[in-house]
């Protein structure tokens, strides 16, 4: 370390400065300035993500104090069509509610649900992977005979189960206040085995390299080893999985709170909007339905995108 | 060869005894059987004959012996919100699930294999490139927002087609039927394109790259030296080489479109199985849980077994070493 300070790097640079520093020469860094659909679908994501955990201070109202809301003012158009009211813009739904507020409120808790799921899924599957790639035998054959089974089904119909299950086994006045951790759970448990299984194989070429060994040699434990030295030679691909996880993430749970078993209308989120406002959908309705749909497609498909993108320009085999 | 099939047999009963062993659980920990069953007015002598009846008293290893034997015989017992037995509501709704899913995996082929040998043959074509990124935009599309859509369109702004329930059902035997009356048919038609445009993008993307990879290979240039046409080339020789693979994909993908089809038959108010058990996770009715469970699982192991074996048997090389994927 010594060595290497005194003869390439001429200053000291902090942890962070370091970081952008690195950051800025690698490969993947020029392919996303030189990418469009790339920089497209990233800023798109970016915009959603901000207005969605800014959306206190972005939303005309706060849809869930009472106080603001007005059940003369439901059902309205968007204000562009005929009887639409300039003060809502998206139009509002049957309780009066502005439906650009809602679908910025409900954005926030999808993209919370998204994000959770996806953190606690990586946390889960990568150390499962590096545990089953170090340690190997019986161990290793355990974890993947599990993942394998698991891999048999559709995720979405694991989480599906996993929710349905514990739901039934919580009373129903819990599961209202607990539904949201139920879900992030059930959604987290129904990925880590991508996760696992592509760091399993790359801790495998990872571990029979001569740092690991060295490391071996001057008696630093396992758990050391896994976690300072190969776990950051392993992390690329476990970004690419999360991104495209996340889109996948999102559109389970928007599907389980459409189905009537994610989250409750108190704490809605796109897909119980769309379930409350596909009621409406048949007596001509359809704003109540169709923009929080669109706002989860749009999202979805520019995390797909930018998931896309950053799978090919971390893998410089298909370039 | 055979020991491969012992092994892959053995995993295949574990995981459904594991399935048997977590819908047991519900069945039995989750709230109290007898008080399910009964009415206010039952005493408590009766309650605890019923016990003794039901052998809810017995040793827990009986108790699930006894669960797994009835599984595999059909039998969850009663629905708790419906009165039925599980057995006679599984017979009612299997027609309709299974149905809708054998024609959209014959839509979603019938559609994505065209697809992909265009995308295969024209790759520069602009048609190539709207097919593929539309399959792009397809997997970002969910399966509820699909049918939300066909419905706006197609039920309420044009109102040219049902949106909800099979229409006039005929029945052959138990075997409910929507494919001989026309508001059967026409009841169909937005579930079945629902539940098969994910498919198709999968199957279209995949006829493709396995097509390229057919294309590349020395036999079709050798053909192509040997004169033959375009025509010869792409579908008597490119094509039958793809087959294999997108057979057995497709195969593999039938468990997921039943398992899909729960997402389109809530959409539709389809009478299937899907919607059953999403109804009886609402109304915490565990025999219809648990039927469906047991079954789903069911259905995905054999699959999996099925194809697992017919692997083996194409493909040597994975014989010799010993099986290992």
């Amino acid at each position: 370390m010594t060595i290497n300070q005194s003869a390439e790097q001429p200053a000291e640079r902090g942890p962070v400065a370091d970081f952008i520093h690195r950051l800025r020469d690698h490969d993947v860094w020029y392919s996303f300035w030189h990418t469009p659909m790339a920089i497209f679908a990233a800023f798109i994501a970016l915009v959603m993500v901000l207005s969605a955990i800014f959306a206190p201070f972005l939303a005309p109202q706060n849809p869930f104090d009472l106080a603001v809301i007005d059940l003369l003012d439901s059902n309205l158009p968007p204000s562009w069509m005929e009887e639409g009211d300039p003060r809502f813009l998206l139009g509002t739904d049957d309780q009066g509610r502005d439906i650009l507020s809602t679908v910025l409120y409900g954005s926030r808790i999808s993209l919370l649900v998204g994000f959770a799921a996806v953190v606690l899924s990586l946390i889960a599957g990568v150390g499962l992977g590096l545990i089953s790639g170090y340690v190997g035998g019986r161990t290793d054959a355990i974890i993947m005979r599990i993942a394998d089974i698991q891999l048999s089904f559709p995720s979405i119909l694991i989480a599906l189960l996993i929710d349905g299950i514990v739901r039934t086994i919580m009373s129903k006045e819990s599961h209202e206040s607990l539904a949201l951790y139920v879900i992030i759970f059930a959604i987290a448990i129904s990925g880590w085995v991508q996760y696992a299984r592509t760091v399993r194989s790359s801790v495998m070429t990872e571990k029979v390299k001569e740092y690991v060994q060295a490391g071996q040699v001057i008696g630093l434990g396992s758990f050391t080893i896994m976690i300072r030295h190969i776990l950051p030679n392993v992390l690329g691909p476990v970004f690419v999985i999360g991104t495209i996880h996340l889109a996948l993430a999102i559109i389970i749970e928007a599907t389980l709170s459409f189905l009537g078993v994610g989250l409750p209308p108190t704490t809605p989120s796109l897909g119980t909007l769309i379930r409350v406002g596909n009621e409406y959908l048949f007596s001509g309705e359809w704003w109540i339905t169709i923009f929080p749909g669109l706002t989860l497609v749009v999202l979805a498909l520019a995390v797909n995108l930018f998931g896309d993108w950053l799978r090919d320009a971390m893998n410089p085999k298909l370039q | 060869m055979l020991g491969f099939i012992f092994k892959r047999l053995l995993q295949s009963i574990l995981v459904m005894l594991a399935v048997a062993f977590i819908t047991f659980g519900l069945f039995r920990f989750v709230g109290d059987p007898v008080n399910n069953m009964v009415g206010q007015d039952t005493t408590l002598e009766e309650r605890e004959e019923l016990r003794e009846q039901l052998g809810l008293n017995d040793p827990f290893v009986v108790q699930f012996a006894r669960f797994t034997a009835n599984a595999m015989r059909g039998e969850f017992g009663q629905s708790y919100s419906l009165r039925i037995p599980v057995s006679e509501l599984l017979r009612e709704r299997l027609p309709a699930t299974l149905e809708l899913s054998i024609i959209s995996a014959i839509l979603a082929l019938v559609l994505g294999m065209p697809m992909g040998i265009y995308a295969a043959i024209r790759r520069d074509s602009w048609l190539t490139k709207l097919f593929l990124t539309s399959s792009l935009v397809g997997v970002s599309l969910p399966t509820f927002l699909i049918g939300i859509l066909l419905i706006l369109i197609f039920g309420v702004m044009l109102r040219w087609l049902p949106t909800f329930g099979r229409g006039e059902v005929v029945y052959l035997g138990w075997w409910s039927t929507g494919l001989l009356t026309v508001s059967g048919l026409k009841a169909l038609i937005l579930p079945s394109i629902t539940l098969a445009i994910f498919q198709m993008t999968l199957i279209m993307r995949l006829v493709r790259a396995e097509m390229l990879e057919v294309l590349r290979t020395d036999f079709i240039k050798f053909g192509r030296a040997r004169g033959l046409g375009n025509r010869a080339l792409h579908f008597r020789h490119a094509l039958k080489n793809t087959l294999i693979p997108v057979i057995t994909i497709t195969g593999l993908q039938l468990g997921s479109i039943i398992a899909f089809s729960l997402i389109t038959e809530s959409v539709f108010q389809w009478p299937g199985m899907g919607l059953m058990f999403i109804q009886a996770i609402g109304n915490a009715d565990i025999p219809v849980m648990a039927a469906y469970l047991v079954l789903i699982a069911f259905i995905f192991v054999a699959i999996n077994l099925i194809v697992d074996i017919l692997y083996v048997r194409v493909d040597p090389r994975l014989r010799v070493s010993g099986g290992k994927k």
